[in-house]
């Protein structure tokens, strides 16, 4: 006798069965085709392909971008969760809105408004041309665009959690005779370390693979502005599909990366 | 009015914040609102209405409406089965719902295009069939539907797990059968949930570049989604004519998440 | 000690605290009681300057707190759900008030492990520095809360709701552990409770608190004996409001017999009778047994009056059946005009 808020067990097998096809046709098969396209002439061309120059310096470009990107965002993301979660003032429900609305717009638009600005016929690129200073299709636009896509993720990560857990330790603290630093440092900040990791992976995975709106502000000079995402688009666009594929798989293998790290640190909080 | 608290450094963060928020997000996108009225009231109409226009923002809202309600049901399922079942592998598929989170876009774009290419693993059996997956419309929806899904599997997650089997459990009592509880319990209990889920699909789908330009083909009027025609148009440093469509797409997504938005509460007001 | 001078706090339109006046002098052991709603955590909090008042003065060892942060008010304070850092151990949660203080005044290694051990060995937890909050039952971390308040050595101690979270016996036990270390360290305590047996047996004054004012402060006896209004009447010792009319310097009830009051003028009134003021004895009366039974104080007696309800003491030997008839005497009450 089956309980009587389960199905049937051929059903459950069917419903499971669907779930599992669906999943590996539609969300592992890609994976995997990267991956297989990647390694269609085995190791060699896989290898070649990621020691070129071009490549290396899409690799770098990369890296470097996150590393300024990701700590801005951690940085104003901190902020803006603490202000949020432990404070009340006017005007904290818009700043919640806005603090949400990079993900609600077009990576293309992400880069567009900064060639609105900063381009050749922006508002501020003719001022800062004149003085040297380029912007889109330079380093400064590429940074810009990648800390707007990322923009929320570290913020909407703790603003829950900070919330959850209230303000009481942080008063606990104040009269014991905390500082603010000290309060956050030992009190705040241990609560609130894996979910501020997790958020931080999250915002570094989008900022090393966005393509989008990096693409409208690169200007994709070779080894010059082109990231890793972008130099695949070239690799594919010039029919070098094993070498597209190979840089494609190094960035699936941050993906995965950071799934799993996600998924470790889900349990750890 | 702004209370004293007990807890320092308000001031600081607050600053920080709007700091961050002003120069990353707030000034770029007024650039957006204000830079299309450069064209005139009538420049701009004319510029979001050419029909290659009209056609890439009818093939990106509707594609993304279709995909998103093409995620609807996988989603559910999905959601479904790794809630209320224990298998082998329950792990790895809860895993695998946030790839299309954590791929890169461009990553996955070139993925389903090697995959969907008439001669690609799924291609190949497709194409046998007579359907055309890669470099058409379908496409396109494909990819949307790929980037969409996780969206609609995690709003509907935590609401079918806080549901729990007490509210089944008394539609039994009651005397339904197990198709009338799920019909008349379960699934309106997950109506808010889905809708939204939907709406975030939605919402992501609409603006979608990085996999879709890839399995798209991209010919105007037909397979041409209208992020493409924003850089075609910085590539021939339109500016004005490049915001206005920036602009109309913004509008027309907050448009349609407004709809979405009535319907929940009308879902929600339904359930309560 | 600590002195309250018309403290007003508006939250956003609603006064939570409407002109609040106390002082406690040193070695005080004083509870704040009142209905939720009343104020008494927000002066409290206003008290360790976790919350900011419009208007008003604290006043503690005669400095003004105006300008004082929480952290360098130096009060302890005990959280209602205690506030642990969840993230430490015990040790670490009660040495925090130590180890955080400038490099000057912070005791060394060896001295902050003893005292810390000194401090869970007075709260009867000894051995129990490793564990983490959730590994302790709530009787513990309630200790460990004190411990941690307890480590900076204030002067003041001030606790919220401090049994709570307890469940009815361990709430008991620790009543009396608490008043007895408030004696033994000799501090200056004061405590939230909406609870009139936790104030009336453990303070020596209670402040009653309503709609954001203190409306009487004075010791336990007097506050029975004379509650300063209508509200603290009822609001203490269970009493029930029984309609009356006064003349000629007594109270008049229907169905019962006529009590003398003072000091009330005429006419009509409310009068506050608990079960120890009314007095029910066997024998043909107006009054009938309505419900008896025996619970571990005692025999606890309903008896209904011209269709009232009243508890009533039964006189010593008398064993009441239900249905019975019976007398009842009204030994004493409080009077307030209607």
């Amino acid at each position: 006798m089956r309980r009587p808020t389960e199905e049937a067990p051929w059903l459950r097998w069917v419903l499971c069965l669907a779930a599992v096809g669906v999943a590996l046709l539609f969300l592992v098969l890609p994976l995997v085709a990267v991956f297989a396209e990647a390694f269609r002439r085995g190791w060699g061309p896989v290898a070649k392909s990621l020691s070129d120059p071009d490549a290396l310096a899409a690799v770098r470009l990369t890296l470097l971008v996150a590393a300024i990107a990701v700590p801005v965002n951690l940085v104003g993301g901190v902020a803006a969760a603490w202000a949020i979660a432990k404070f009340d003032f006017p005007g904290k429900r818009l700043l919640t809105v806005l603090i949400e609305l990079p993900f609600s717009v077009s990576p293309v638009i992400s880069g567009l408004v900064y060639v609105l600005v900063f381009g050749a016929q922006g508002w501020l690129g003719p001022w800062l041309e004149e003085r040297g200073v380029q912007v889109v299709f330079a380093l400064p636009g590429i940074v810009l665009a990648t800390i707007f896509v990322t923009f929320p993720f570290v913020a909407r990560t703790l603003i829950p959690l900070m919330q959850d857990q209230g303000r009481t330790e942080e008063e606990a603290a104040a009269t014991l005779g905390a500082g603010g630093w000290a309060m956050f440092r030992r009190v705040t900040l241990p609560n609130i370390r894996w979910a501020l990791l997790s958020g931080v992976l999250l915002c570094n995975a989008r900022a090393m693979g966005e393509f989008g709106a990096v693409s409208v502000v690169s200007g994709h000079v070779r080894g010059e502005t082109n990231t890793m995402p972008l130099h695949v688009e070239i690799l594919y666009n010039e029919y070098q599909f094993v070498a597209a594929f190979a840089v494609a798989g190094l960035l699936a293998l941050l993906a995965l990366v950071t799934l799993g790290a996600k998924a470790v640190l889900e349990r750890a909080g | 009015m702004r209370r004293r608290s007990a807890l320092p450094g308000l001031g600081l963060a607050l600053g920080v914040t709007w700091l961050w928020l002003g120069l990353i997000v707030l000034v770029p996108l007024a650039a957006l609102v204000l830079r299309p009225w450069e064209l005139g009231l009538a420049g701009v109409w004319a510029s979001v209405t050419e029909p290659r226009v009209v056609a890439a923002l009818g093939l990106s809202f509707g594609a993304a409406l279709g995909a998103a309600l093409v995620d609807l049901p996988l989603g559910l399922l999905i959601a479904w089965v790794v809630v209320r079942y224990r298998f082998p592998g329950r792990r790895v598929l809860d895993a695998a719902i946030d790839l299309p989170f954590a791929l890169p876009t461009a990553v996955a774009g070139l993925a389903l295009t090697a995959l969907y290419a008439p001669n690609g693993w799924l291609g190949a059996p497709l194409a046998a069939m007579g359907v055309t997956v890669a470099f058409t419309p379908l496409g396109v929806a494909v990819a949307l539907a790929f980037v969409g899904l996780p969206f609609v599997v995690r709003m509907v997650e935590p609401v079918l797990r806080d549901l729990g089997p007490e509210a089944e459990e008394a539609a039994a009592v009651l005397g339904a059968t197990r198709w009338q509880a799920w019909r008349r319990v379960v699934l309106p209990a997950l109506g808010p949930a889905l809708v939204s889920g939907v709406a975030l699909a939605f919402a992501r789908a609409v603006g979608e570049y990085g996999s879709v330009i890839f399995i798209a083909g991209n010919r105007p009027m037909e397979s041409e989604i209208a992020p493409l025609l924003i850089v075609a148009r910085l590539e021939q440093y339109d500016y004005a004519g490049a915001a206005a469509l920036g602009l109309a797409m913004l509008l027309l997504s907050f448009a349609f998440l407004l709809v979405f938005g009535v319907m929940q509460r009308r879902l929600r007001r339904g359930v309560m | 000690m600590i002195e309250v001078r018309g403290l007003h706090l508006r939250y956003g339109g609603v006064a939570a605290l409407d002109g609040v006046d106390l002082a406690l002098r040193a070695g005080e052991f004083v509870a704040l009681l009142g209905a939720s709603g009343s104020g008494k955590t927000t002066l409290l909090r206003s008290l360790a300057g976790l919350e900011f008042p419009d208007a008003g003065q604290v006043l503690i060892e005669g400095r003004d707190m105006a300008a004082v942060p929480a952290r360098e008010r130096g009060v302890g304070f005990v959280f209602q759900n205690y506030a642990l850092f969840r993230h430490m151990t015990v040790f670490e949660n009660i040495a925090f008030g130590l180890r955080i203080r400038p490099r000057g005044q912070r005791p060394g290694r060896t001295e902050i492990a003893r005292r810390v051990e000194e401090l869970l060995a007075l709260v009867r937890l000894p051995g129990m520095g490793e564990r983490h909050p959730d590994q302790l039952s709530g009787g513990q971390r309630q200790r460990v809360a004190l411990a941690r308040a307890l480590a900076i050595e204030p002067r003041v101690l001030l606790l919220d709701e401090p049994f709570g979270a307890l469940d009815a016996k361990v709430r008991k036990e620790l009543r009396h552990w608490l008043r007895g270390l408030h004696d033994r360290l000799g501090l200056t305590s004061l405590f939230v409770t909406h609870d009139q047996d936790e104030a009336l047996e453990l303070a020596d004054r209670v402040a009653v608190m309503r709609d954001g004012r203190v409306v009487q402060f004075d010791t336990p006896e007097a506050l029975l004996a004379a509650p300063a209004d209508a509200g603290v009447a009822g609001f203490l010792g269970d009493a029930v409001p029984v309609d009356c009319v006064v003349r000629e310097g007594r109270a008049w009830f229907e169905g019962l017999p006529p009590v003398e009051v003072a000091g009330v003028k005429g006419g009509k009134a409310v009068a506050f009778l608990r079960p120890v003021d009314l007095l029910a004895e066997a024998g043909a009366g107006e009054a009938r047994v309505a419900a008896a039974r025996q619970d571990g104080r005692g025999v606890r007696l309903t008896v209904e009056v011209a269709g009232m309800l009243l508890e009533a003491t039964p006189t010593p030997g008398w064993a009441p059946r239900r249905g019975e008839a019976c007398r009842v005497t009204v030994l004493a009450a409080r009077v307030f005009p209607a």
